[in-house]
């Protein structure tokens, strides 16, 4: 591959999320000459508004975000924050029911878990209630910081060379002979050889400028952070319906709960506002830890957040324009990050994955999908 | 849940779609803030036939004052403020017009803050009309309303210095509220630092109200504020510091017992033989005065830097109408400037304007109405953001040691602009070419500057260190105050005890299709099962199913 002129790349990648930044990092770790184009700062979109976690069992990535993580700093050089294993509290038999999918999942893929009774869980979890249902210790999964990863990434790509460009929205994507070969941006025109399109929601209009239909739908999703409380020895615990960790600095994040559908051209209006969904979050963290029901909340945010209609990621090179790979993780792409972006470089470097079979992720599964596929699955705005 | 009669097909289930809270109580118009602009607003509105709720957050508990909220208050409060009815009573005797407004029928809800407004719009329209969040000490609930009008008042901004931790280091303004809304000032001798008008008013308030004020601080080389104002607290025994700045605040646990000032040399070093120290026990910052626009950003406003406004404030309108058109801001929090903090009068005007407009938007008659000629702030007399970089610079920077910017955190000056990883994790190495917050272009942004080093991330929000830390990130990158993007405020702007926010009601749907993620089956079925095609007709629904 040959390296492009300065205004241009031998690969591009448009967007500085967690994926796209992934990806550039993996491919400028191999000398390649790669350029990410971030509409705004990175890490502005899903990912640097995320719960963290990195526990994905039903993926085909799963192997190798969990070989990853634990050596991501060390890879990077800078820091994550990465905390190894999550706890998962259930406060009733039908959350343990459900939990135990997790555990069933692990274990088909080697990875140990244990069942954990109420006495286990109130050792191991100082803020658990007196009468837990019951739980799990996953010794596999995690949590990260997604600020720090996202930076980290960035920083650890452009020390291999790599080059990054905020506030550079791509407006459009040129073909010749059946291959892209140039974007338009707000900053100007940048050729390439190769393209990766990993632009959350964008995914699916910049898709659609080469011919190539994506099927995605945009929603709104909440979290909310307590003030610093003394930290727990194991602060990936979790349940009772909702997600998150404590930070190592002490702070409950958790979110959960209803997503709210939204139009792609509204959030592009708007940054994400969080509602007093945050309440119902509050109360359901209250359950979970009632130790700690005292402590004030001090932030809350909002993420606009892009799912496919099954929920599962889009993560191929097309067969035509045949020099682009698109990726979409489809609502939980950060904890799979490391691996989507190594998944990423395979493609664009070799054509294919070696580490991992993508059949399942691939856009043609939707070949027979209904046009009014939002419609018939109800995915539309609340007032609509 | 039933078919959409639109569409023929059921909406998610697992959305926030027909999941709305109940909501508590209802208003025309919400007026946030009981001062001289929110009371004139409630009053005008009231007077037109309009249904008004008017609420102010004072007076504050006790121990949220201490945690320096919502001003930063230094620890200074009175013993006497722990007795809720004689604080009550001191509140409702520094507002005259309460009383007028409650026999106007508006209902007046002290002691609560709004901890959140949420406007109904495209991307958050699960809950019908707007709502506001409010707190009390006992409860929290939702108030819906058709207009709002925000006169949430000021808020001064932070100045490290070693000892700026100390109780009676505190916010001018907050001096100013302790001493005449709540007489429960502790304090009787202050060092003022910051010579402009609004400065040097709460000076002379303060020592009206018995609180001898032994010295005024300032940076420049002349005093930057009226001279009658300057001359009567001289007069009265105040001796004036120009070129000089806080080195150090001295004292115990008790609090601030001196200050030692230091003179600024012509190279901007601090002159290590011209130290004077000063006795005081209170040491009040009015660098800066802010308008408190916390509820106004973190609800969608458009603001921007605006020197005649005092730094970040709403964009207005001629009629105070913010860029969301139901939405208004009036008093301090619209924008503050020397002739407006003189007196009540332009604040008034102000929440007159704006309720006027509520009053007409809300389709109440309003008659024989002349136009409102519209408020204009002052022509600014200074350059308010050189004067916040000078007194960063000269205070922060010059400093013989490094100064601990956010207290909450403990995250220093050094620290911010080398955007070193929080202490906790622990991080030996440095980072190199990208340790730096103002020479990497993607560092120099308050909000990732926030998210990478904690900085403005602590239990005070941000209050007592968010001007200081873009101050700091403009003079370490040499660019304009104003060519840094704002820090984003976030909901609740109160910080809010969980169980109390955990109290609002639900309807039976949240619970009955609670789920951590998005609640579809497809999305978790392992990839060793997943099917080749999907089709929408086909997708199992309404399987119980715990997203990871
Ligand atoms: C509240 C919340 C909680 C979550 N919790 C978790 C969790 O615990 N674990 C987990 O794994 N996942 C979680 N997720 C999901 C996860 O955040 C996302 O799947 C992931 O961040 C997606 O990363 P991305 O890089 O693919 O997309 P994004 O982060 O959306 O990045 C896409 C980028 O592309 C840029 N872009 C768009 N258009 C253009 C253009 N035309 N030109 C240039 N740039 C463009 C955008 O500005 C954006 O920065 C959560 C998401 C939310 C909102």
């Amino acid at each position: 591959m040959n390296r492009g002129a300065t205004a241009g790349a031998a690969v591009i990648v448009i967007g500085g999320g967690v994926t796209g930044l992934s990806a550039g990092w993996w491919l400028a770790r191999e000398g390649i000459d790669v350029l990410v184009l971030e509409a705004g700062v990175i890490g502005w979109g899903a990912s640097g508004r995320n719960g963290g976690g990195c526990s994905h069992h039903h993926s085909p990535l799963f192997l190798e975000e969990q070989r990853l993580w634990p050596q991501l700093d060390e890879l990077l050089g800078y820091p994550t924050e990465f905390q190894p294993n999550r706890i998962r509290i259930a406060l009733d038999a039908r959350q343990f029911q459900l939990y135990r999918r997790a555990l069933e999942n692990g274990a088909h893929q080697g990875f140990h878990s244990e069942v954990l009774d109420a006495k286990q869980v109130r050792e191991l979890v100082p803020y658990a209630p007196d009468a837990p249902y019951g739980g799990y210790f996953y010794h596999f999964g995690g949590h990260a910081n997604p600020h720090r990863t996202v930076q980290a990434y960035a920083w650890a790509l452009q020390d291999h060379g790599g080059r990054l460009l905020q506030h550079t929205a791509v407006t459009d994507i040129k073909t010749r002979a059946g291959k892209a070969t140039q974007v338009s941006t707000t900053r100007g025109e940048f050729a390439c050889d190769q393209l990766v399109i990993a632009a959350g929601a964008a995914t699916a209009p910049l898709a659609a400028r080469l011919g190539v239909s994506v099927p995605l739908a945009s929603a709104r999703a909440e979290m909310i952070v307590t003030e610093p409380l003394a930290p727990m020895r194991i602060g990936g615990v979790d349940g009772n319906g909702l997600y998150g960790r404590q930070t190592l600095r002490g702070n409950l994040a958790y979110g959960g709960g209803p997503h709210e559908w939204v139009e792609y051209e509204d959030c592009q209006q708007t940054r994400a506002h969080s509602t007093v969904l945050q309440s119902s979050i509050a109360r359901r963290l209250c359950q979970l830890f009632p130790k700690v029901a005292h402590a004030r909340v001090i932030r809350s945010w909002a993420g606009f957040i892009e799912n496919t209609p099954d929920g599962r990621p889009i993560l191929e090179r097309l067969s035509s324009p045949q020099n682009v790979t698109i990726a979409t993780l489809s609502s939980v792409g950060f904890g799979l990050s490391p691996a989507s972006g190594r998944a990423i470089r395979d493609l664009v470097i070799e054509g294919t994955c070696r580490f991992a079979d993508l059949s399942t992720v691939k856009l043609d599964r939707f070949a027979h999908l209904e046009a009014d596929w939002r419609v018939m699955q109800g995915w539309l705005p609340a007032g609509a | 849940m039933s078919l959409s009669e639109e569409t023929g097909y059921e909406p998610d289930p697992a959305s926030v779609t027909g999941k709305a809270p109940p909501v508590h109580a209802q208003t025309d118009l919400l007026v946030i803030g009981a001062g001289p602009a929110g009371m004139a607003a409630a009053l005008a509105a009231a007077e037109h036939g309009v249904q008004v709720t008017l609420v102010d957050e004072h007076p504050v508990p006790l121990r949220t004052m201490g945690e320096e909220v919502p001003l930063h208050f230094g620890g200074r409060m009175a013993a006497t403020l722990g007795n809720r009815n004689a604080v009550l009573e001191s509140v409702l005797q520094s507002h005259p017009q309460l009383a007028e407004a409650s026999d106007a029928g508006i209902d007046v809800r002290l002691g609560t803050a709004v901890w959140g407004l949420f406007p109904h719009r495209p991307t958050t329209q699960w809950i019908s009309g707007h709502v506001a969040g409010l707190a009390d000490e006992e409860q929290a609930y939702l108030l819906r309303f058709k207009q709002v009008i925000v006169a949430a008042g000021r808020r001064d901004m932070g100045l490290a210095f070693t000892g700026w931790q100390l109780p009676g280091v505190m916010g001018a303004s907050a001096a100013y509220q302790l001493a005449c809304t709540y007489e429960g000032l502790q304090a009787r001798t202050a060092v003022l630092l910051g010579s402009g008008d609004e400065a040097l008013l709460i000076g002379n308030a303060l020592q009206d109200a018995g609180v001898r004020i032994a010295a005024i601080v300032e940076q420049a080389s002349t005093a930057v504020g009226a001279t009658h104002l300057l001359e009567r607290l001289r007069s009265q025994g105040a001796r004036l510091f120009t070129s000089h700045v806080v080195q150090q605040a001295l004292g115990d646990a008790d609090g601030v017992a001196a200050v030692r000032l230091a003179r600024i040399e012509a190279d901007g070093h601090h002159d290590a033989d011209e130290l004077t120290t000063i006795e005081c026990d209170a040491l009040l910052l009015g660098v800066g005065v802010i308008p408190a626009i916390e509820l106004l950003e973190s609800s969608g406003c458009d603001i921007r830097f605006d020197a005649a406004r005092g730094g970040h404030a709403p964009v207005l309108d001629a009629a105070q109408r913010t860029s969301i058109p139901f939405i208004y801001a009036v008093g301090d929090c619209a924008g503050i400037w020397s002739t407006k903090s003189q007196g009540s009068a332009i604040a008034a005007r102000e929440g007159v304007i704006a309720a006027r407009a509520a009053v007409r938007a809300l389709g109440a008659p309003l008659a024989d109405a002349p136009a409102d000629s519209p408020v204009i702030p002052d022509v600014p007399a200074r350059d308010i953001a050189n004067e916040r970089l000078a007194w960063v610079r000269a205070t922060v920077l010059q400093a013989p040691a490094d100064q601990m910017i956010c207290q909450c955190e403990e995250v220093s000056a050094a620290e911010i602009l080398a955007l070193r990883p929080p202490r906790y994790l622990g991080w030996g190495k440095d980072f190199g070419p990208h340790g730096s917050a103002v020479s990497d272009p993607l560092g120099t942004h308050p909000d990732v500057v926030k998210r990478l080093t904690r900085a403005g991330m602590g239990a005070c929000q941000g209050r007592r260190c968010r001007e200081q830390i873009t101050a700091l990130l403009a003079l370490g990158a040499g660019c304009a105050l104003d060519a840094l993007p704002l820090a984003t405020y976030r909901v609740p702007v109160r910080p809010l005890r969980l169980d109390l926010l955990a109290s609002l009601p639900e309807v039976p749907a949240m619970a009955a299709h609670w789920d951590s993620w998005f609640g579809m089956a497809s999305q978790w079925v392992p990839f060793w099962r997943a099917p080749p095609q999907y089709t929408a007709a086909a997708r199992g629904s309404n399987e119980s199913v715990a997203s990871e």
